[in-house]
């Protein structure tokens, strides 16, 4: 058991008992959905409702129905799937990094980030499949045994090598967060009252019973699963990266990607975090277990990645300029000033200048600047994709066939309804799911809680039966 | 019938027994349980028990459904007596002629299956040497337009010909007042036979030429002929006004003669110098060496001022500029090798241009004397007189032979109203037209593709046309329907042969005249090259006070590929061929000069209303277009049509009807009254970026450099290494591929490519590209495999910064850049496709199978050259398309398609196959003589339709194959390949464009 500091701010206030945490946290699953949740939800139906309206015309027309041209072949749809791949990355990190260096704030906001991070990729996976013009046989990409003779996939197409990533991502993302939930699926069941709830809950705990036995099991297949996932949390966006980074377009061939779209997409993926903590913690009353000392210290990750994908865009012009390569000095300089200089601007001032204020303590910690920076920055890193993909395309190496590009309403509809999509979802997951962890918030209440803190002299630890009953790793 | 009954079903109907005869009348000669399940009078055990019943229930259902599933029944009928000349799957050749529109071109016709699909030009001919424009290349399809009619109509209503002919036949035979046939030039000795032998029998009979793109004003300076200019002897050339590269006279023939000069080899390293003062940025003028942007009011003083100096002894209002001065000195300097042509159609001005060219001894030089053209034979001042002529009722009855002049004459109104003064009014138009919809009588013609004829463009020099399909509606040649009003009912081809019994004597003669499309050599009755006339001072004097006026100036020109917007109208193929020089496709506007533009605040596509003296008024939008002289715009004609078909309907607007009308003839200028009216509309561009921003992507040097040193003409790119700078090949990460038989490759050169875009739609017709339509242009959504870039040059360097590079300068010089799929050896395309939808074939060749794309778009984007084009739609079957992708979606248009290449589905990437399906049959046929492949065998379209030879494609492993050669000797002097430093490595190379500045 190790010393936890006085100086730290604890990690679950209000003097909570075991009990309470249970119930804080059961009550939502069990009570009747409220006002608030029902119109929330059905607002999301609606966007999904645009989503598939969007989708219905894009299959049964063509991907004419997008504003894609002949000098512009991806757009809205590759930006949305970055967008939300990034997105994705904050959950696995979250759960897998974050454990691995024993990071105890984790505890209670990993449930609802990894959460977060399967609906992402959910909803970035539907964009490789929707932009290709026959996705019908999307299963051509994958490299099954089958009778078209000598015609497999090729190895070495980056979007083949995106193929595996995404799918490996979320697999072990989604094994990663359902062998999680399982000890509370357990509890929930324990308690539940209604026939329905105790069969679903019964079959999703997999018939956990809490033993010593399972405990030792479950901590074993989380740290592999979280030893197997801290390598892709990289890998991901680097060889999402690698789409742009092994062609021959300016601006897109640049060995900088790999490590700057990580650091963009840890930095999306924490704002989007944020967005959504903070609205259910408002909404859910978790404020005492998603503190201030939560917010800060993502905010500060946020400074972090922030200011390294700040110097990753500065960097793209030095090397530009450096280069003395022609198209890629017009590149840039046409990003900044070209046609599309508003996207550029609105990309330097969400992702730059913004989450530079999280240097003020008060603005770190105060909820309505970070719930604003915080959209900010998923803007930003949207416009950062859109510039990456169309500025770079739509003034390549022949000024021949220079065009613009503008989206259609069915460009719009598909990606406002990827939103429609992971709201359905989320709000699904917060009704039904514990949102947040109960027994790793156990785990941590006697160390850093608030109670712990004014008792911490008086050794109990060692005397606690939940703590011996649950040998945490940390 | 039954006396002679063969064949019988079975044995039972030949012995017929009583029992077969009674069944032969049951419909159902088995047994059928139905009638008992329901008979109400029958027992128990005799009804079929309900368990029967749910069982034919069951199988009737599972047999209906079964049927309905089963696929539907294709049409594949086996030839039973096999024509003797159709091999399916191979293609047979016919030679013939395409004449429309003053365009004239020898042409051979590709039939598979019989049906025309291709022309491609003929290289027997001397008039257009194998030389093809645009517009003939596209003609295939107005054999398949959908808005021909399939029968002659009376009063708006089918007919048949029986009842047709007699009742014109009686109709003419009371005719009150003349009767005349109007048409536009008719360049056929047969067809002017049969219209005098129609014409002995009416009353007052008058043959009334005219040409919607008239130049009576150069056929009466010389005596009723066009000279027979020769450019390939010049070494001056002086054009004012006249784009004899695009659309004036004979713009194929032009252009095979013009690049013999231009063509240049460190051997022969001449090349004539091309000056062009004209008010719109003509083909022509973006080829010049020289390019002075005059209004056209000063054509004439232009010309008077060569005069002048040349000839001397007018006065004339004193008109002086530096290249002027140039040109003149210049022209005067190569006596013998010197050729003044002028565009307009004023008889004053080329009187003048007539008597400087025997000044200057082009006469038996630069104009060859012996064989004047015919191409244009119209007379305004006749057509007028005749539309005066019906206004008083002074005609009784009027035929329309390829002629629309209620669309195409600037007169239009008034012949409108004359037509309600004639009695008779009978039209030979394929469609119903503007002309047609005021006629009693609508007599279809054949198309020509259908039709025998004869053509004679240039004197002594002859062409048939021949049928390569028969009729595929109740039409009827026209001469035909002439000769049987007159009585003679002789068949055309009968007519024809024995016309030409003088030319190809008895025998064999006649067949190879059919075999080779051309006759050429022979003595005929054609008007000879008049001696010149004295000259009148006075004559001048009048057209030189006409000119010099204030104002605004209308420029009325032609467009490469509408033309006079007859029949190309409504075929798709030309009205999404980009224009050479706007690049725009689907519509006409108002070109605007820079300076007119910033003074009056006009932005692109801002709707301008131009109203010219006679009140006539057309509303467009703008477009800016650098090198149009100050104070000038430019409209072009051939839009606006209102009758031509579902495709040209209301595409653009008229401008005939601003042509000033004079005494003399029709001038198609006016000064214009200029009115933003507000709004605006899209201008559907292929190319909206106009220069080329200081990159090496295409390159061009001067002739004097080249003559210093060839090697300094181009820029080579190296890349920096440890060891020194290097050629971007020697420092590749990829491996290279072995080629051993064969490496297709392909030589373009810039010099010679002279920006018509016949390569263009020649790619269309081969690869059956689709047609998106004009606002699939605008989305930046054509399909084209094959398309000439176009870049203006500027003034600002890189000192001004970017955004000054992208304007161009006012007066730009202009060059032209074919591109298409370069087949890349190391093609960034194929390392990104996850499916291996594209691969590198062992030829070399970039190859594309769509049946294994999935659409990803990735190799598109990653392509340099921007030549991939992805099928947004369902181009073929989609509604939004049915309308402009007629060779695609409608039945008759279908039979255009070339079989030996496939319609592309949705959602697949395409582009250029360097044509591989003619590399494949050209190895084949190889391969049963048992040879190799020789050269000049396998051409792809674009090299095949290339009037100027620009392109040339073969096999690079094939030491004696041109394109081989030519790299050979170009390599490190004017060879090079486009973005070599991102080592693509293309097959595709071009050639330095070299300019002769003055």
């Amino acid at each position: 058991m190790q010393h936890v500091s006085p100086i730290r701010e604890p990690l679950v206030t209000g003097g909570k008992t075991y009990h309470d945490i249970t119930q804080d946290i059961s009550r939502h699953v069990e009570s009747k959905p409220n006002m608030r949740w029902a119109a929330a939800l059905a607002v999301s139906l609606f966007f999904l409702g645009v989503f598939l309206w969007s989708v219905y015309r894009t299959l049964w027309y063509g991907i004419g129905e997008w504003g894609l041209n002949k000098t512009v072949g991806w757009a809205w749809d590759i930006t949305n799937f970055v967008w939300w791949v990034g997105i994705g990355h904050a959950g696995t990190l979250i759960s897998a990094i974050l454990l691995l260096f024993r990071q105890k704030w984790r505890s209670s906001i990993n449930r609802a980030a990894e959460a977060m991070t399967i609906f992402a990729v959910i909803c970035a996976a539907m964009f490789p499949v929707l932009h290709m013009g026959r996705p019908w046989l999307a299963y051509w990409v994958l490299p099954l045994p089958n009778t078209f003779g000598s015609l497999w996939a090729n190895f070495n197409s980056p979007l083949l090598w995106d193929v595996f990533a995404i799918s490996t991502y979320f697999s072990v993302s989604l094994v990663f967060w359902y062998i999680g939930l399982v000890p509370d699926f357990a509890t929930i069941r324990d308690r539940a009252k209604g026939p329905i709830a105790k069969t679903v809950y019964g079959m999703l705990s997999l018939g956990w019973v809490g033993s010593a036995k399972h405990w030792s099991r479950y901590e074993t297949v989380s740290l592999i699963l979280a030893g197997v996932s801290t390598p892709l949390v990289l890998s991901v966006h680097t060889i999402v990266s690698m789409d742009f980074a092994t062609s021959v377009i300016p601006g897109w061939h640049t060995t900088i990607f790999p490590p700057y779209f990580v650091a963009g997409a840890i930095f999306s993926g924490f704002a989007m975090v944020l967005t959504l903590m903070i609205i259910t913690r408002k909404t859910f009353k978790l404020e005492d277990y998603i503190t201030l000392e939560h917010v800060e210290s993502m905010n500060k990750v946020i400074i972090l990645t922030g200011s390294i994908v700040g110097v990753a865009y500065i960097t793209e012009f030095f090397i530009a300029w450096y280069s003395g390569v022609e198209y890629e000095q017009y590149a840039f300089i046409n990003r900044a000033t070209g046609p599309y200089w508003w996207a550029y601007w609105s990309m330097m001032t969400c992702n730059v200048i913004t989450p530079q204020l999280f240097w003020f303590r008060s603005i770190r910690r105060s909820l309505t600047a970070t719930f604003i920076i915080s959209i900010f920055v998923n803007i930003g890193m949207w416009f950062e994709r859109f510039v990456i993909i169309v500025t770079s395309l739509h003034r390549d190496y022949l000024p021949s066939s220079w065009a613009m590009f503008s989206p259609t309403i069915i460009d719009i509809g598909i990606y406002v309804g990827t939103m429609g999509l992971f709201f359905t979802l989320f709000l699904l997951f917060a009704k039904y799911f514990p949102v947040i962890n109960m027994f790793e918030v156990k785990t941590i209440l006697k160390s850093s809680s608030g109670v712990a803190h004014s008792t911490h002299h008086t050794s109990m630890h060692a005397n606690d039966p939940q703590l011996v009953n649950h040998p945490k790793h940390d | 019938m039954q006396e002679s009954k063969k064949y019988w079903k079975g044995l039972e109907e030949l012995n017929n027994t009583p029992e077969f005869a009674q069944a032969a009348h049951n419909e159902f000669a088995e047994f059928l349980p139905v009638k008992e399940t329901f008979g109400s009078d029958a027992t128990e055990a005799e009804v079929a028990p309900r368990r029967d019943f749910l069982k034919l229930l069951g199988f009737g259902l599972a047999a209906a459904t079964l049927a309905s599933c089963e696929a539907p029944v294709r049409k594949a009928i086996p030839y039973l007596n096999k024509p003797e000349d159709v091999e399916p799957g191979i293609a047979n050749w016919y030679a013939s002629t395409y004449f429309q529109g003053g365009d004239y071109n020898s042409i051979l016709v590709k039939t598979r299956e019989g049906r025309p699909i291709k022309l491609e030009g003929n290289p027997l001919s001397g008039v257009t040497k194998g030389g093809l424009s645009a517009k003939a290349q596209a003609a295939v399809l107005s054999l398949y337009d959908n808005n021909r009619l399939s029968a002659p109509m009376k009063a708006g209503k089918a007919s048949n010909w029986k009842d047709i002919d007699a009742e014109i036949m009686n109709r003419l035979a009371s005719a009150k007042g003349k009767v005349v046939l109007v048409s536009s030039t008719i360049i056929s000795p047969t067809t002017k036979k049969a219209i005098a032998e129609f014409g002995a029998k009416a009353n007052g009979f008058e043959h009334v030429v005219y040409d919607a793109n008239s130049a009576s004003g150069l056929v009466k300076a010389n005596g009723g002929v066009i000279p027979g200019y020769d450019f390939s002897k010049a070494k001056v050339i002086v054009s004012v006004a006249a784009d004899f590269l695009g659309t004036w006279i004979s713009p194929v023939e032009y252009a095979k003669q013009y690049i013999q000069t231009r063509k240049i080899t460190k051997d022969k390293s001449d090349m004539s110098r091309h000056f062009q003062f004209e008010s719109n940025l003509s083909l022509t003028g973006s080829n010049a060496d020289v390019r002075v942007a005059i209004k056209p009011s000063e054509e004439a003083l232009v010309v008077a001022a060569i005069y002048n100096k040349v000839v001397g002894g007018i006065s004339a209002p004193a008109f002086s500029n530096k290249a002027l001065d140039k040109a003149i000195s210049e022209l005067t300097a190569a006596r013998g090798a010197a050729l003044l042509v002028a565009g307009t159609n004023d008889q004053g001005v080329q009187t003048m241009v007539r008597a400087i060219n025997q000044a200057l001894g082009a006469e038996g030089t630069t104009i060859n004397t012996n064989a004047p053209s015919y191409l244009r034979q119209g007379d305004d001042t006749q057509m007028i007189r005749l539309i005066n002529d019906m206004k008083n009722g002074l005609v009784g009855a009027a035929f329309f032979y390829d002629a629309n002049p209620a669309y195409d004459h600037p007169m239009a109104e008034e012949v409108l109203n004359g037509l309600k003064n004639v009695d008779l009014k009978v039209s030979f138009a394929d469609r119903i037209n503007e002309t047609a919809k005021l006629c009693d009588f609508i007599c279809p013609d054949h198309n020509f593709l259908e039709s025998w004829n004869d053509f004679e463009p240039k004197k002594g020099f002859l062409s048939l046309s021949q049928p390569a399909i028969s009729p595929i509606f109740k039409t009827r040649q026209a001469q035909e329907s002439l000769l049987k009003w007159s009585g003679n009912n002789t068949d055309y081809y009968t007519y024809l042969k024995n016309n030409w019994a003088g030319f190809t004597g008895s025998g064999s003669g006649w067949d190879k005249a059919v075999h080779d499309g051309v006759l050429e050599n022979v003595s005929t009755t054609g008007q000879a090259m008049p001696n010149v006339t004295a000259l009148s001072t006075g004559e001048i004097g009048a057209t030189l006070n006409k000119g010099a006026q204030s104002g605004i100036e209308l420029a009325i020109y032609e467009k490469v590929g509408l033309g006079t917007g007859s029949i190309e109208a409504n075929n798709p193929w030309l009205q999404e061929l980009p224009d050479p020089i706007t690049k725009a496709t689907w519509d006409n506007y108002v070109t605007v000069p820079i300076s007119m533009a910033k003074e009056k605040e006009i932005e692109q596509g801002d709707l301008i209303k131009l109203t010219a003296r006679n009140g006539q008024s057309v509303t467009l939008p703008a477009l800016i277009q650098p090198g149009q002289a100050k104070n000038t715009v430019g409209v072009a004609i051939g839009y606006g049509r209102k009758l031509a078909g579902k495709v040209a309907d209301n595409v653009g607007g008229n401008v005939y009807p601003l042509a000033t009308v004079t005494k003399d003839g029709i001038i198609f200028n006016s000064t214009v009254s200029f009115e933003k009216v507000g709004g605006s509309r899209e201008i559907a561009q292929t190319q909206t970026h106009q220069t080329v921003m200081g990159r090496i992507v295409v390159q061009e040097s001067t002739l004097d450099k080249y003559k210093k040193d060839p090697k300094s003409v181009t820029e080579y790119v190296k890349i920096a290494t440890p060891d020194g700078p290097k050629k971007p090949a020697a420092v590749s990460l990829w491996q290279d591929y072995e080629y051993k038989d064969h490496h297709w490759g392909m030589v373009i050169d810039l010099n010679s490519c002279i920006g018509c875009g016949s390569c263009v739609i020649g790619c269309n017709v081969e690869n059956n590209v689709a047609i998106v339509g004009k606002q699939e242009v605008i989305n930046r959504r054509e399909m084209h495999w094959m398309r000439i870039d176009r870049y203006y040059s500027t003034d600002a360097t890189r000192e001004d910064g970017f955004t000054e590079m992208e304007n161009p300068a006012e007066n730009p010089s202009v060059i032209f850049q074919p591109m298409l799929c370069q087949h890349c050896n190391h093609a960034p395309c194929e390392t990104v496709c996850p499916v291996l939808a594209t691969t590198h074939s062992t030829e070399g060749l970039n190859q594309m199978t769509y049946n294994r794309c999935v659409g990803t778009r990735y190799c598109a984007n990653n392509c340099p050259y921007k030549v991939r084009r992805f099928n947004w739609f369902s181009y073929p079957d989609n509604e939004k398309f049915t309308d402009v992708n007629t060779p695609q979606t409608t039945d008759l248009g279908r039979m255009v398609l070339n079989p030996d290449v496939t319609v592309r589905a949705r959602g697949v990437m395409e582009k250029c196959s360097f044509c591989v399906q003619r590399i494949q049959s050209g190895k084949l046929e190889a391969k049963k003589e048992k040879r190799k492949v020789k050269d000049g065998e396998i051409v792809t379209a674009c090299a095949q339709s290339c009037p100027t030879n620009a392109i040339v494609f073969g096999d690079l492993k094939d030491p004696n194959s041109q394109v081989r050669q030519i790299m050979a000797r170009e390599q490190g002097e004017r060879a090079f390949t486009v973005l070599e430093e991102i080592n693509t490595q293309p097959n595709i190379s071009y050639l330095t464009k070299i300019r002769n500045l003055a």
